[in-house]
């Protein structure tokens, strides 16, 4: 096992948020120099603002990475209809509680944020769509967005200025679909959330209210102000090409000391994260398996090795430990970084059971528009339960791997994919645990079914 | 719903085949041009597209343009590079586009197509046996395409509500909905009445009523007929019949001067249901409720069956002859019926030319629903119009007759289908004064009447009928006529024969088109029975544009 240096946290976002000596009220906040580089933003070119995000090569942090800069670009701008921009807060992919920490403790820095990009975009109206049970988190918002109006960064005339942009907390409908960027639009027009089709219905074109819209993480926005603060070229020094920034990575499961650190890009690898951030694995337990990006993520297998070329090309040969913990390095090991939620699973987990609670999960959450998405999901949920019940077949394996195969792709949002790629990876990597269930589970008399 | 450019063509490369296509239309309907299905539940092409079912996946690609210069991009032969998407794409959300390349036909389309028959069964119940739908059933016809043939699915299907009244005329059975959206997308964007939604979520997803309120506006009906599968019903034809048994045969709607296009299907000479047939410029897919029950009066209580000549006499020749023999030299008044076929009006107005008579019309209006049930509530009055019949505005009365009466000179009053007791028709003054009835329901008039013609429907004969629009409509005969009874067209030559042997004519249609195209600024000049029968005729209608027409913009049609 590595034992080295422990790395050491780079807390940007997260810079004040446990500091005991901090509080969420907007006093604290000015105090640590808050709001100035809203003042200096606003002075800007709006299309400077856009550059600077551009230039500074930060990536969505909410699952998809796609480069922020870029997707501000498609903003169509000719329509001559009101430009929207909207926070998704909603953040409920297993395994990640990023958000709702800047949400509690420092809620003044997404407001900042959101207020610099809403001026970049020149957005009329600023929506913060906030996950259903964070009951808390929307009583802290809302004061939060009251003090800031009262000082004037928010609403009329921000700051004396000719730009005006009202924010406002719009409370989730409570389902993990609502964290879909169509799906929130659909829920924040107060309807389902069914997301919507792709083309036509961009959101940068066709959003909310069939207005051009943007919709970006919390930690992404967050990042707007660091990246105004320090300029874009200085920010994309931070972490790695292409992976720039820092990251706030969830950690779960069996490790000692479970939490959020929030790290350079690519400063460190899952290996130093697992044994050295998080204090290693319980007693006597040995590593099965991690899931690197939330729950929709393809899982890993401990003992796996991950071979292939990187975008520099250079060759790499990696095992679980190894790989570097920012967007690429995931993505490079055939799974994905999406949320930085990583769920840590060692040898007392049964994954068939792990998979069972993973798929009842998305059979729950699945819309139900589309047909491979809520069909599948609920046959794939219906098949491990069974086999957690005493009732699994040697067949299931590969009818699970089908069942999944005929989803991935088909669908009308990611949920497909986030549904069809843990049962695919499941099952590819751990075969021989579905195939031995069935050999070795009976059904226990009157048992309970697991989920 | 995407518009499409009129006229306007462009070229895709369907399955391998240049083809060419209209420009802006939908990728599914282009390729049904080309005989290629692209099997599909949610689309519907007078709907919004939900994109929900994921049946009409196929490949596209659009040729590869440079990223700097826009040219597109040649591979070694010259030939324009495709850029394949890799995902599977749904069509029904797939604009055509100059070049695009379309793959309806591939192992990954055919295996998408199997992907989604699975799934779209594993929770389906097997209901066929006794479901209405069985025969017509989409979820039927491409399971024999595109089914596995065996199950893989030996989980419990999920149970939902069996027979849930969504309104007075729809039942629903949950099971079998797919979760299309289609009579979702249907009340929301055509009836204009949001009423339906789904309930709970993934797999469980439920159809339903908001609360509180029923799927009860007069085109609830439309949603059973839009219901890809068996899950909406139509709770009056509900376990009713076997659609294979069903004879189809394209008629209009007599409702109201709309002129929906209809169906009516029946077996051995008896309807069992009226559903509305494709017209993108009259009624695009949709019909009344209302409509739909009218079929109702062929066998109803008060259908008049039995002719009423002499006294007790029932024989409907006799009945013919004596109303000839009343008409005969007598000061008459013809009343007509916008009811009447444009064909019936010709020669009701010939009938009233011969005995000089005048002529009375009356109109029926009611409430204009904006959509396919207009204020006027006849189904010709315009034929009434290009017949030649009149060539004034009907009003909902006939007082005009009453005064006539009051001042005397009448000897006898013909009526066609109106009944003229309901319309200030004052009965004292009828005394003494022979009346003749031809129609096919029970009225006051005709219970007054001295000769009673029976005569038939229009699911009984043929004849043209021209709407709001001024189209004239064609139908068909659905079905015989009750026993013993005569087409009007028929009663009427006979009478007319019987009045004035010089002035007959055959009741044959395409000869009374001819004469009603032979006047020299006839507008139904060159037109012929068989090409409004085939589909329908706008005629200029301008000569009567300052007439006071009551319909409102409705569906398809603005008032001059
Ligand atoms: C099923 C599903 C759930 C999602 N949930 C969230 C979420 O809870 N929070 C979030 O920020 N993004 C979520 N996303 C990603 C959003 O669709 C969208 O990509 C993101 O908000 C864009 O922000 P970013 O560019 O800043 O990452 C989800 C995506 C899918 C497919
Ligand atoms: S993929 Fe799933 S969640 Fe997304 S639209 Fe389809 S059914 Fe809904
Ligand atoms: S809806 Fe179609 S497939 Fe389903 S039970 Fe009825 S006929 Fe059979
Ligand atoms: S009831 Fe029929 S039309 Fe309505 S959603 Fe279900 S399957 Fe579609
Ligand atoms: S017809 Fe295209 S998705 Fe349903």
């Amino acid at each position: 096992m590595i034992s080295k240096k422990i790395p050491k946290e780079r807390r940007i976002i997260l810079k004040n948020a446990d500091d005991p000596s901090y509080s969420n009220k907007i006093s604290c906040y000015l105090k640590r120099g808050g709001y100035k580089t809203l003042k200096k933003s606003l002075k800007k070119k709006p299309e400077q603002i856009g550059e600077e995000v551009l230039k500074s090569g930060v990536r969505g942090r909410g699952g998809a990475g796609f480069p922020t800069g870029m997707k501000w670009k498609f903003l169509d701008r000719k329509s001559g209809k009101p430009i929207y921009l909207v926070c998704n807060a909603d953040e409920s992919e297993p395994g990640t509680f990023k958000d709702r920490q800047i949400i509690h403790k420092d809620p003044h820095q997404l407001i900042e944020g959101m207020m610099i990009s809403a001026f970049a975009i020149q957005a009329k109206q600023a929506f913060i769509y906030i996950r259903a049970e964070f009951f808390e988190g929307a009583k802290i918002l809302e004061r939060a967005i009251q003090e800031a109006k009262d000082r004037g960064f928010c609403g009329d005339n921000i700051l004396g200025s000719e730009y005006s942009c009202d924010l406002v907390v719009h409370r989730g409908a409570g389902a993990y679909i609502c964290g879909e960027e169509t799906g929130l639009i659909e829920s924040l027009e107060g309807k389902r959330p069914n997301p919507r089709i792709k083309p036509p219905y961009f959101p940068a074109v066709l959003g909310l209210y069939q207005c051009p819209t943007i919709v970006n993480n919390v930690e992404t926005l967050c990042n707007v102000i660091h990246i105004m603060d320090m300029g874009g070229e200085k920010f994309s020094q931070i972490g790695k090409p292409n992976n720039t920034g820092t990251r706030i990575w969830c950690v779960s499961g069996q490790v000692k000391n479970p939490g959020y650190f929030e790290f350079e890009c690519g400063a460190l690898t899952m290996g130093e994260m697992i044994y050295d951030v998080c204090g290693g694995l319980l007693p006597g337990r040995t590593l099965q398996a991690v899931i690197p990006g939330g729950s929709s993520a393809k899982v890993l297998r401990a003992d796996e090795r991950f071979k292939g070329t990187l975008k520099d090309g250079s060759e790499f040969d990696w095992g679980i430990e190894d790989i570097p913990l920012d967007f690429d390095g995931p993505m490079s090991a055939g799974t994905m970084s999406g949320s930085g939620g990583i769920v840590v699973m060692d040898n007392t987990v049964d994954m068939v059971e792990a998979m069972a609670n993973i798929n009842a999960f998305y059979a729950h959450e699945s819309c139900g528009q589309c047909t491979p998405c809520r069909e599948g999901s609920l046959w794939m949920k219906k098949i491990t339960t069974r086999m957690c019940s005493g009732d699994a077949r040697e067949e299931d394996a590969d009818l699970l791997l089908s069942v999944a195969n005929q989803i991935e792709g088909r669908t009308i949002c990611a949920f497909g994919e986030a549904a069809a790629w843990p049962t695919q990876s499941f099952v590819k990597k751990f075969r021989k645990d579905f195939l031995k269930k069935a050999k070795t589970q009976k059904r226990k008399k009157n048992s309970f079914q697991l989920i | 719903m995407i518009s499409q450019t009129k006229g306007e063509t462009v070229t895709i490369v369907l399955d391998g085949e240049d083809v060419e296509v209209p420009a802006g239309s939908n990728l599914v309907d282009a390729a049904a041009l080309h005989s290629k299905e692209i099997p599909h539940y949610c689309y519907h092409p007078q709907l919004s597209v939900a994109g929900n079912c994921r049946m009409c996946l196929i490949e596209m690609g659009t040729p590869m343009r440079d990223r700097q210069t826009g040219e597109p991009v040649l591979d070694e032969d010259g030939v324009p590079k495709i850029g394949w998407v890799p995902k599977p794409v749904i069509g029904c959300a797939t604009t055509v586009s100059q070049g695009m390349h379309v793959k309806t036909i591939s192992d990954k389309v055919t295996d998408c197509r199997e992907g989604i028959m699975e799934f779209l069964l594993v929770n389906h119940p097997l209901d066929c046996p006794i479901c209405d739908q069985a025969g017509e059933c989409r979820l039927q016809e491409f399971a024999t395409d595109y089914g596995r043939g065996y199950s893989r699915y030996v989980e419990r299907k999920n149970v939902k509500p069996k027979r849930t009244r969504l309104g007075p005329r729809v039942t629903l059975d949950d099971e079998r909905c797919i979760l299309c959206s289609r009579c979702i997308r249907f009340c929301q964007e055509v009836a204009d009445d949001d009423v339906l939604g789904f309930v709970d979520r993934g797999s469980y997803s439920t159809l339903t009523c908001f609360p509180g309120k029923e799927l009860q506006n007069n085109y609830s009906l439309n949603t059973v007929d839009l219901c890809p599968v068996g899950a909406l019903t139509s709770t009056d034809f509900r376990f009713k019949m076997r659609v294979w048994f069903l004879k189809e045969s394209p008629s209009i709607c007599t409702e109201s001067s709309a002129g929906s296009n209809i169906l009516v299907s029946s077996r051995e000479g008896e309807i069992h249901r009226i559903t509305p047939r494709r017209n993108d410029e009259v009624n695009d897919s949709w019909m009344t409720d209302s409509g739909r029950a009218l079929y109702k009066q062929v066998r109803s209580d008060d259908r008049l069956l039995t002719p009423r000549g002499n006294g007790t006499d029932k024989i409907l020749d006799h009945a013919i002859t004596t109303a000839t023999n009343i008409l005969k030299d007598k000061e008459i008044a013809v009343v007509g019926s916008c009811h009447g076929t444009l064909e019936e009006l010709y020669l009701l107005n010939r009938l009233s030319k011969i005995t000089n008579s005048k002529k009375y019309l009356r109109g029926y209006f009611g409430e204009d629903d904006g959509i396919l049930l207009s204020a006027d509530r006849t189904p010709n009055l315009r034929g009434a119009l290009l017949s030649g019949f009149t060539n004034s505005y009907p009003k909902d009365n006939l007082k005009s007759l009453n005064n006539d009466l009051k001042r005397g000179g009448l000897d006898a009053v013909f009526v066609y289908r109106d009944d003229i007791l309901n319309s200030e028709v004052d009965e004292e003054l009828l005394k003494g004064i022979p009346l003749v009835f031809m129609g096919t329901q029970k009225n006051s008039t005709s219970d007054l009447a001295e000769v009673l013609i029976p005569s038939l429907t229009s699911f009984e004969k043929k004849g043209t009928f021209i709407n709001r629009s001024f189209f004239a409509q064609g139908f068909e005969q659905a079905v015989p006529g009750p026993a013993g009874l005569l087409p009007d067209l028929l009663i009427l030559s006979k009478i007319i024969e019987g009045l004035d042997e010089e002035s007959k004519i055959d009741p044959d249609l395409s000869l009374i088109w001819k004469n009603l195209g032979s006047p020299p600024k006839s507008p139904l000049k060159g037109i012929t029975f068989n090409d409004v029968l085939e589909s329908p005729v706008k005629v200029d209608g301008s000569k009567w544009e300052s007439l006071p027409f009551v319909e409102k913009k409705a569906m398809h049609y603005l008032p001059v």
